[in-house]
């Protein structure tokens, strides 16, 4: 395999994407978990936590949106149009998500607070399932005709693997944003939403678990590349011990490392999903002669020297001031005048 | 009504929602840049109250331009996936860049803005404040690079590929700077600024009116109303060579402007208003100057103007409607210039903060400028027609093959519903931020670390 330019958008949107599991998927994850709360004071700590980041994060899906528009525009066209139903919902979701995080603590009202700490749940439980079950199709494989249309139907989307990748995804942002609220908690809510860790990841093993065997057994194109090439092995066996390092460091105390372990299993998922993936983008299935590859499907290759160039100004500069922002809004919640 | 229809009213209606909160951000940032600067300066108590409040309405604008503004990313894809196809190579980059170079900026440190006061020093939070000013406006430079190649691209080739045709960029530079980008940009710009100063503007006659906030409704006046007059005034300029712009590169959307329809109208007239009589060819109950647009655009009154006839039928743009949205834009504009000029008149006479009746007609002055923009673009992006690409791609070739009109119907509906509910919660929530008003807290400056 040569690293061409293909190759390497391939992994810029791949970490475009997965930047943007690791931040929104907290935030998505700490809405989920949101009605598991019960007063006011914690509902109000749940969002502010993720209050000054989460229509930051939001900007890695829009960057990662306009990055694949830009260099695999028939892979941007097609699974978008192909998805359609599914995006709409999800972008009502993320427009719901946004009002209800805005507008819940602008009344006192318990009914008006009760309605928008539902929405903010129920959303972002439906975008992460969404998401995820996007990811699934994508890893299954779709039907595409010779023109690399889709040429399946909504309904067709919804069968049992994408829906337990959808079911696995949450759980992952569940766990992800269960230890980022220990991070941000004190007293007894830090205690209570210790407790949500363990089992968050019992959740979420069990559905990791389901995946990887539905998958060994019936997708076995995703595996093809990891067995002709055992070093890949190596990813699983990251992601297990990433898993596996959350609850000791937490037992320890040491909750900033148990979020970056986190972080580290959600990489080593994207990874795997990667290496399964290459070097198509979209998978067709039952026509394995229409998928969309890394190359039929890509920008020219000046194009894609032009976004390289593009993304080595900015990808710094993002990283930069995000880091400065976390840096910035670092510690424990606390609520004033400025909070929602 | 067929998936084309509402492919395109879903388009027009979620953009047209979406670009009510941008041109707000855009020169609301610029005057919040202008109100910090003036705190950090005289670290006068009164500019403090004024950042702390617009800080929060601006916060307000973005969170409901971000939630309409995801769609607008996607929906390229989801709906105009031919399009899509055609231009990606060209397009998409300027689409990547904008969320690379912009929204990251403007996201971020818009967060400190917001919550940042007593984390960081007051000059940091100055620092966060130019820089979301700064972000709003490279989110407008990359959008508008991307719209301006649809209507007057420029470096690129066409490429056969396995499955048609598109085009693929040669010289990313022409790409960027096409023949309309920097008159756009810039027409688009101040129209920003003066719809942001109108919001101030607005809210600050609505105090003086009511006798609240005085001090601090008569310090914002006076910033908004120099960048309203300055904006308005400079309006004339860019949009002048906007439409001569368009007079060059898109003469057909020049001749549905102005209802011209002679393939060559020497001393072609300029009309005040009048309603364009497709059937008959010409343009009723209008009033217009003779010679005024050819000396407009060429600067000579005898020289001919190309008129509709000079284009096949299909290839001419719906003639009435973007006569009409393109007169109504113009004329709002010079009301626009009459009430800033008026403004700053008796300001310098020192009777603008008691004259009821012209405070009156500020509070309601701010949907004009919102107004401009919406009409703006309609005849922007209609005089285009039937062209998503200017000349390249015809719009009813750009949808999306496998997207039925049963689902674009069905997204319509959901779109509409969300958004009526958005715009009800946002009219609502600023209605009570204004009527709240700067609180104590934001004067006396608690919190800074300084």
């Amino acid at each position: 395999m040569n690293i061409d330019l293909n190759v390497i958008w391939f992994l810029l949107v791949g970490v475009l994407l997965t930047g943007y599991a690791m931040l929104d998927g907290f935030d998505l994850g700490v809405g989920a978990l949101h009605l598991l709360t019960r007063t006011d004071e914690e509902r109000r700590t749940m969002i502010n936590a993720i209050g000054p980041v989460w229509d930051g994060n939001e900007v890695w899906l829009v960057t990662g949106g306009g990055a694949l528009f830009a260099a695999f525009p028939m892979v941007y066209a097609t699974v978008f149009s192909g998805f359609y139903l599914a995006l709409v919902l999800l972008l009502v979701g993320l427009i719901f998500r946004a009002v209800a995080i805005e507008f819940r603590s602008k009344q006192e009202h318990a009914w008006w607070r009760q309605m928008w700490d539902v929405s903010f749940s129920a959303s972002s439980i439906l975008s992460s399932l969404l998401l995820g079950a996007a990811l699934g199709n994508i890893a299954w494989g779709v039907p595409l005709d010779a023109h690399y249309e889709f040429a399946g139907t909504f309904l067709g989307l919804l069968h049992p693997y994408p829906l337990l990748v959808g079911v696995t995804t949450l759980a992952l942002f569940m766990m992800h944003g269960s230890i980022y609220m220990v991070l941000k908690t004190e007293g007894a809510m830090h205690n209570k939403v210790r407790g949500w860790v363990n089992n968050a990841i019992i959740f979420f093993i069990i559905c990791y678990a389901l995946t990887t065997f539905t998958t060994l057994l019936y997708v076995p194109h995703m595996t093809e590349t990891i067995k002709a090439h055992p070093i890949f092995f190596l990813l699983p066996v990251l992601n297990m011990l990433a898993i596996a390092n959350i609850p000791r460091e937490i037992y320890h105390g040491r909750d900033l490392r148990a979020f970056l372990s986190s972080c580290a299993s959600m990489a080593a998922l994207m990874a795997l999903f990667g290496v399964g993936l290459f070097p198509n983008i979209v998978f067709s299935r039952p026509n394995p002669a229409n998928s969309l590859t890394l190359y039929n499907a890509a920008s020219s290759q000046k194009t894609l020297g032009i976004m390289l160039i593009i993304a080595c100004i900015g990808v710094p500069l993002v990283l930069a001031y995000t880091a400065s922002i976390y840096w910035v809004f670092r510690g424990r919640v606390r609520l004033d005048a400025h909070s929602y | 009504m067929d998936v084309l229809t509402l492919g395109r009213l879903q388009f027009a209606w979620t953009i047209s929602f979406h670009y009510i909160f941008p041109p707000l951000t855009i020169g609301l940032g610029l005057i919040l840049v202008v109100m910090e600067g003036m705190y950090l300066k005289t670290r006068s108590p009164v500019y403090h109250a004024m950042t702390r409040f617009w800080v929060r309405v601006f916060g307000l604008i973005f969170a409901i331009g971000v939630a309409s503004g995801i769609v607008m990313e996607f929906q390229f894809g989801t709906n105009w996936a031919a399009y899509s196809r055609y231009v990606g190579d060209v397009f998409g980059s300027a689409l990547a860049a904008e969320g690379i170079f912009a929204f990251f900026l403007e996201s971020g440190f818009l967060a400190i803005l917001l919550f940042g006061w007593d984390r960081v020093s007051p000059r940091m939070h100055f620092f966060s404040t130019v820089m979301v000013s700064l972000g709003s406006i490279f989110s407008a430079l990359w959008i508008i690079v991307a719209n301006s190649w649809q209507q007057t691209p420029a470096g690129f080739h066409i490429v056969q590929t396995a499955v048609g045709t598109r085009a693929e960029v040669t010289d990313f530079w022409q790409v960027v700077f096409n023949p309309s980008t920097v008159d756009r940009l810039s027409h688009v710009l101040v129209a920003a600024f003066q719809t942001g100063a109108f919001l101030v503007i607005s809210v600050s006659a609505f105090y003086l009116l009511k006798k609240r906030h005085t001090d601090f409704a008569k310090a914002s006046m006076k910033i908004a109303l120099v960048v309203a007059i300055v904006a308005s005034l400079l309006q004339l300029v860019t949009g002048d060579t906007s439409a001569r712009l368009v007079a060059r590169y898109q003469p057909a959307k020049l001749a549905a402007y102005e209802g011209i329809f002679p393939a060559a109208e020497p001393r072609a007239p300029l009309s005040l208003f009048g309603w364009v009589n497709e059937s008959g060819q010409k343009v009723d109950f209008s009033v217009a100057l003779p010679g005024m647009l050819s000396w407009l655009v060429y600067g000579d009154a005898s020289k001919p103007v190309t008129g509709l006839d000079a284009f096949k039928p299909e290839d001419r743009p719906p003639v009435n409607i973007v006569f009409q949205t393109y007169h109504a834009m113009v004329g709002i504009g010079m009301a626009l210039i009459l009430i800033s000029v008026l403004g700053v008149f008796f300001w310098w006479r020192k009777t603008l903060f008691e004259k009821g009746w012209f405070l009156k007609i500020l509070v309601v002055a701010v949907v004009l400028p919102e107004l401009a923009n919406q009409l703006g673009w309609v005849s922007a992006e209609v005089g285009r027609q039937p062209w998503i690409v200017y000349g390249l791609l015809r719009t009813k070739d750009a949808l999306s093959p496998v997207v039925t009109a049963g689902e674009t119907l069905a997204s319509l509906i959901l779109f509409t519903f969300v958004y009526i509910l958005l715009f009800a919660l946002f009219i609502y929530l600023l209605d009570q931020k204004i009527k709240k008003g700067p609180v104590d807290a934001d004067v006396i400056g608690e919190g800074h670390r300084a």
